[in-house]
This record gives C-alpha cells, sequence and structure tokens, in this order.
C-alpha cells in the first residue's frame, strides 16, 4: 500500500522535492551552489530552534519560552563581553542562566504538575522581563569588535559551508545520537508516547523531562549565540515576534505530531528544507511580504490536510493531551 | 585706638549684615527667569513611549528626566512593552490622573486618534514624538518622514545614478509594511525614483524590522543580483542584518547601503566606520531630547492657553553620517546623554 507510506514526512519531503524542482526550472539562480548554500544558511537559527523544539514535542511537551531564553541569553552574555568579562566566563553565565530557565521549566512541569504550554508560555514573560528588567536594559546588544574565533561563529566558513550551516548539522546530529542511542533519548519517547505507562515501567519521568528542558535551553543559547555572531548583535524584542510559531511549524509540518512520541531529527530536517526552499524562492520572485505568508501558511494548511485525511485520528491513536 | 577698633567693629557688623542681606536676597531676575522658574517648578509630565529599553526612548527619556530634575517637575512613564492595548490603557489612566503635558510616541497612526482629543478636551496639552497619529496635539516633535525617505533616496541616486557611472540597480530592503513611517517613506521614494528611470529597484523585500530576515533576504538578492549598485535600508536596528549579508558576500566595496536612525553610536557610527553603512541619515536623539524639552517647557509655560490653541511643530533637522564627515560627535551613547543631555 502505497498510501500507508505517506505519512506527513515523506509529503512534506515530496513537496519540497516538487517545489525545488520547480524553482530549480523556473527561476534563474536558484540552483546555483551559492544560493542553495545560503539558503540552508537562511534557515540554519530555524533549524536548530526546530531541533530544540522537536525534544519537546517528542515528550509530548512544548516549549513557548525558547524564544525568550534564546535572545535574553545571548544579549546578556554579549552585555557581560563589553563590559569586559572574559568570553569564556561570559559563556559560563548564559549558560548556568539557560541551565536554571531549563531547570525552572522542567521543575514546572515534571512535579508541579503545570501543562507544558503554560509553564512555558509563564516562563517565556519570565524571563523576557528579567532580561529587560536587569540583565539587558537597552534591547539592541552589539558585538563591538574583537578578533576571538568566537565571533567567527555566525560568519565564518569551513569548507565553503557557512558556519551557521555546520553548527545546525553538529546540533541535529546530536540530537539524533542523543534520542537513537542514549537512555534519556530513548525514555522521551517512551515518556511522550504515555508517560504513565513510562512511571509503571519504572522510567524516572520526572527527572528526565527536567532534563529535557535543560537540554532545550542551552539549545536556544547555542541559536542565540548564532544569531549574535550572524549579525554582529542581538535584539531582544524578537522574544515578542511570532517567531515561536515558525519554529513550531517547521517541526509540526516535519511530521513530528503534537501528541508526543513520534517523530524524529529527520523531520525537523526535513520541514526547516521546505520552509526554507519556499522563503528562497519566494524572495527571488520578489513577492511581498504578506503574499509570502499567505503561501507559506497554505502550505502548511495543506500539509496538515493530506495528513489527517491519509492518517486520520481515530480513538486509537487520539491520545489525552492532543492540542 | 579707641577709634579704630569702633572702626573695626562698625566694618566686621556692616560685613555680617551684607553677608546676611545676601543670603536672603532674591537670585538675580532678568525680568523672566524668575517666572521661568516659578511656574515650571511642581509641573507634571506624562510620557507614553512605544516601549523603553531602546535607544531613542531611553534617550528622550535622559534629556527628559535632567530638565525635569533641574527646574523641579516630573516626568512619569507608564511603558507598554510595544503592546497598543497597553499604551491606549495607559494614556487613559495618565488622562485620569490630569497631568499639565502628555507625551505620545504612537504605534500607529489610529490608536490615539480619540485620546489626543480627549486629553485636550481635559485640559491636558498633548506632544507627540518622533511618529505621530492623524490627529495632531499641540505639538510634534520628530522626523519628517516624507524627508527622511526623500533624502535617503537621493542619497542611492547619488550612488548608483546617472552621474555615478553605476548601472542603477538598487533593491529596497523594507519594514513592516504598514507602520506609517514606512508607507510615507516609500511613497518619498517612489516620487525620486520616478525623477530618476535610470535607477532600477531589482527587489523590494521586507523584513519586518527583524535583523534576521534582512539577513536572509539580502543575501537571496545578492546571489541573484551579483552586480547590485545599493541597498535602501530604513531603520538601523534591521540595516545591520542586511550589512552583515553584504559583508558575508564580499560586496561592501561593490554595495552602497544607506541607513537610517537615531544615530545610537553602536548601531549608527561604528557601522559606518566598519564600513557596514556607506551613508546613515541621523535624526539625532540628542537634538530631539533638546526639541522636546523645549516643547515641553513652551507649553508648561503656556499656563493661560487652552490646549490645542496655538499647535506648533518641530521637525528633526536630519543629519547625513558618512566615513568622509565622521567625528566623535556624529553620534551619542546613552551614558552621554544621562549626564548631560537634553
Amino acid at each position: 500500500m502505497v498510501v500507508d507510506k505517506l505519512n506527513q514526512e515523506r509529503i512534506v519531503l515530496l513537496t519540497a522535492i516538487v517545489l525545488f524542482v520547480f524553482f530549480s526550472i523556473t527561476l534563474n539562480g536558484f540552483i546555483d551552489p551559492g544560493n542553495l548554500l545560503s539558503l540552508v544558511q537562511n534557515v540554519s537559527i530555524l533549524g536548530i530552534l526546530g531541533v530544540g523544539m522537536a525534544l519537546a514535542i517528542i515528550g509530548r511537551g512544548i516549549d513557548l519560552s525558547i524564544l525568550s531564553t534564546m535572545p535574553v541569553s545571548a544579549a546578556w552574555m554579549l552585555n557581560l563581553i563589553n563590559d569586559g568579562m572574559p568570553i569564556w566566563l561570559a559563556l559560563a553565565c548564559a549558560l548556568a542562566f539557560v541551565v536554571l530557565v531549563g531547570i525552572v521549566n522542567g521543575v514546572l512541569i515534571a512535579y508541579v504538575e503545570v501543562p507544558a504550554i503554560f509553564a512555558t508560555l509563564a516562563m517565556g514573560i519570565v524571563v523576557y522581563g528579567i532580561g529587560k528588567a536587569w540583565l539587558v536594559p537597552i534591547d539592541s546588544v552589539y558585538i563591538r569588535g574583537g578578533e576571538s574565533w568566537f565571533y567567527a561563529i555566525g560568519t565564518g566558513r569551513i569548507l565553503g559551508v557557512p558556519t551557521p550551516v555546520i553548527v545546525f548539522a553538529g546540533v541535529a546530529l546530536l540530537a539524533w545520537l542523543f534520542l537513537r542511542y542514549l537512555k534519556p533519548g530513548r525514555f522521551i519517547y517512551g515518556i511522550g508516547d504515555n508517560p504513565l505507562a513510562a512511571r509503571i515501567t519504572g522510567m524516572p519521568v520526572r527527572p528526565m523531562i527536567v532534563l529535557q528542558y535543560i537540554l532545550i535551553s542551552i539549545i536556544a543559547l547555542v541559536a542565540g549565540i548564532v544569531t549574535a555572531t550572524a549579525l554582529s548583535g542581538i535584539n531582544t524584542r524578537v522574544a515578542l515576534s511570532t517567531m515561536v510559531y515558525d519554529v513550531i511549524l517547521v517541526v509540526v509540518l516535519g511530521g513530528i505530531g503534537l501528541s508526543g512520541g513520534k517523530g524524529g531529527i529527520r523531520n525537523v530536517i526535513v520541514g526547516t528544507l521546505l520552509i526554507g526552499i519556499l522563503l528562497n524562492g519566494m524572495t527571488i520572485m520578489n513577492l511581498s511580504y504578506t503574499v509570502q505568508n499567505i503561501l507559506k501558511s497554505v502550505i502548511l494548511l495543506a500539509a496538515i490536510v493530506v495528513d489527517t485525511l491519509l492518517n486520520p485520528r481515530d480513538e486509537q491513536t487520539a491520545q489525552h493531551g492532543d492540542i | 585706638m579707641k577709634a579704630m577698633r569702633l572702626i573695626a567693629a562698625l566694618a566686621a557688623s556692616a560685613a555680617l549684615a551684607l553677608g546676611a542681606s545676601g543670603a536672603s536676597s532674591e537670585p538675580y531676575n532678568d525680568g523672566q527667569s524668575a517666572s521661568y522658574y516659578e511656574v515650571l517648578k511642581g509641573k507634571r509630565v506624562a510620557f507614553v513611549p512605544l516601549s523603553m529599553g531602546f535607544d531613542l526612548t531611553e534617550g528622550w527619556n535622559a534629556g527628559l528626566q535632567n530638565q525635569a530634575e533641574a527646574l523641579g517637575y516630573t516626568v512619569d512613564i507608564r511603558d507598554p512593552n510595544w503592546n497598543v492595548e497597553a499604551a491606549v490603557q495607559a494614556v487613559n489612566g495618565f488622562i485620569a490622573d490630569k497631568p499639565d503635558v502628555l507625551i505620545l510616541h504612537p504605534l500607529d497612526q489610529q490608536a490615539y486618534n480619540r485620546l489626543v482629543p480627549k486629553a485636550q478636551s481635559e485640559g491636558i496639552k498633548v506632544i507627540q514624538i518622533n511618529l505621530k497619529s492623524i490627529t495632531n496635539g499641540d505639538a510634534y516633535v520628530g522626523a519628517d518622514w516624507y524627508e527622511m525617505g526623500y533624502k535617503q533616496a537621493e542619497e542611492i541616486v547619488r550612488a548608483c545614478g546617472k552621474d555615478s557611472g553605476n548601472n542603477g540597480k538598487i533593491a529596497i530592503v523594507t519594514g513592516q509594511a504598514s507602520t506609517p513611517t514606512i508607507v510615507i517613506g516609500n511613497m518619498a521614494f517612489d516620487d525620486v525614483f520616478a525623477q530618476h528611470p535610470e535607477i532600477e529597484v531589482v527587489a523590494k523585500q521586507s523584513a519586518d524590522f527583524d535583523p534576521a530576515k534582512a539577513k536572509s533576504v539580502t543575501s537571496t538578492i545578492l546571489k541573484q543580483n551579483p552586480d547590485l549598485c545599493g541597498i535602501l535600508g530604513v531603520w538601523d536596528g534591521q540595516d545591520q542584518g542586511t550589512a552583515a549579508a553584504v559583508r558575508e558576500a564580499g560586496m561592501q566595496d561593490q554595495v552602497y547601503v544607506v541607513s537610517s536612525g537615531g544615530g545610537n553610536k553602536a548601531a549608527a557610527c561604528d557601522n559606518v566606520e566598519s564600513g557596514d553603512f556607506d551613508a546613515y541619515y541621523s535624526y539625532d536623539v540628542p537634538g530631539q531630547a533638546r526639541d522636546l524639552n523645549a516643547a515641553v517647557k513652551i507649553l508648561l509655560q503656556q499656563t493661560d492657553m487652552e490646549p490645542g490653541a496655538a499647535p506648533f511643530a518641530l521637525y528633526t533637522p536630519l543629519k547625513l553620517i558618512t566615513k568622509d564627515n565622521l567625528s566623535p560627535t556624529s553620534c551619542w551613547t546613552l551614558e552621554e546623554l544621562q549626564v548631560s543631555g537634553g
């Protein structure tokens, strides 16, 4: 049965390939290797955040605070560096901050049993607020130069490949190895599939959830550092933007069900590539921002509708906690 | 000897008397200064910015607070943090408090339309800073956005147009399409380019005021148009991303980047110096802070005039910053403004 194998990931991959071929034929310069590299580069931060979000969603959670943690931690780090702190020390401070955010998220979800969507929504506002009040009083923070390798994270190239793409690949690879071969990674699938059964079988469900949100926060910091070094600065106002929905879009579009326990890093990559191809093609076509947004959402909607038709939900597959 | 002592005692008491009268005498009054200090003391000014925590509003506020402290009036702020509803609430709250002057920094042209007349009918004078609603208050202090767009467009014509020897191919990386500054600026772009048919706008894309989007969009545009001559930006915070893409493509010598903003050192002069921006039009926040204080003090002194009786505008003189005219005073830092701004 061909239809059975057409899960959402394949549908999206197919859409991506169709678009890719279509743009290659119709758009001048689309297939150019330089353009393809910049295509991936332009969505690599989205992809990195997508990997973090995937970790949350696979464990039947969600992390809406990721888009606050990312700019606030990176901007604070730049502030510390600009005030004369050595880069390593500033990095350690930022790391401690994001780990703390992850722990609070995890404890709220695992031990206080607040639903992830509310806990992280609130934490996002808390993190942004703390950032605005104490850590980053002025929302735009700029890199004041300096010749450290650190600043090349977002702008350098290794063997012709832009470093943000390499960081994306690295984060994706580590997350894949974690989910696939490490015990906590397998536990996350178990917890996502059925938390109660996971607990009965003896999995340390609560500590695993805390670990999960710490990892997500660290990934957010990585994304923040890549963003800041790529743009020679970062603006915490991104926390107020709708980018978090783009991140969820990439994950869900790739086929990681919001009900948890399903999907993997490959889905994130497929989803990210589709968005990348779309954005790149539409920019080359010089479509207006509004039209781009409409097309993006129509394609998302189409992918979800096709998935629902091919893989209908029933009492067996529907789970308590579905969004 | 007695006479000498008497004289000394007389002299001493005279000096004492002089000293005492010196201490209690009024400061010199040139005919206006006394009433100036008198009328400003104890007045209340309210300020609703788009949001605190960014260079423009922090700069204006530094200037406002310095003068308020020196002259004995207060400037209270309610920070709506980029949220229009919260801003409307904050304005309504202030109207109920009845300050003497209300300073508004409207996010869009419509939100305060009813609030401006409402405040005025309550006897509160209204100043709008750098952005304005359709309804004018008592004073507008800020850039003329049409002039800003016009000058930026002329700058890119100078760099890429007929007389430059370049091909005239430019791209526009604009901001959120519905924002008044963008709408008005676009009209100016169109008007300038209508007079310069040699300018070809090969791409016009919105980056939504997001530097990351600006970088993506620009990198794609540069791949598509390797012979691009110039890019017209609209705001330094976003154009930072545009410039990063140009730098990454190694096209800084070829692509002329025009940006604009409040002239904060890190956002403007540092980028002009590094070659990220080739030309930068500044609306000079320290100058605006000074103008804003002037408007506040004028309105506070016109105690017998009803709100709306004599509206006026102080359009900000725009300042072009390039590598050639860059000087230590071209830009400002918040620390400087906090010490001596306004």
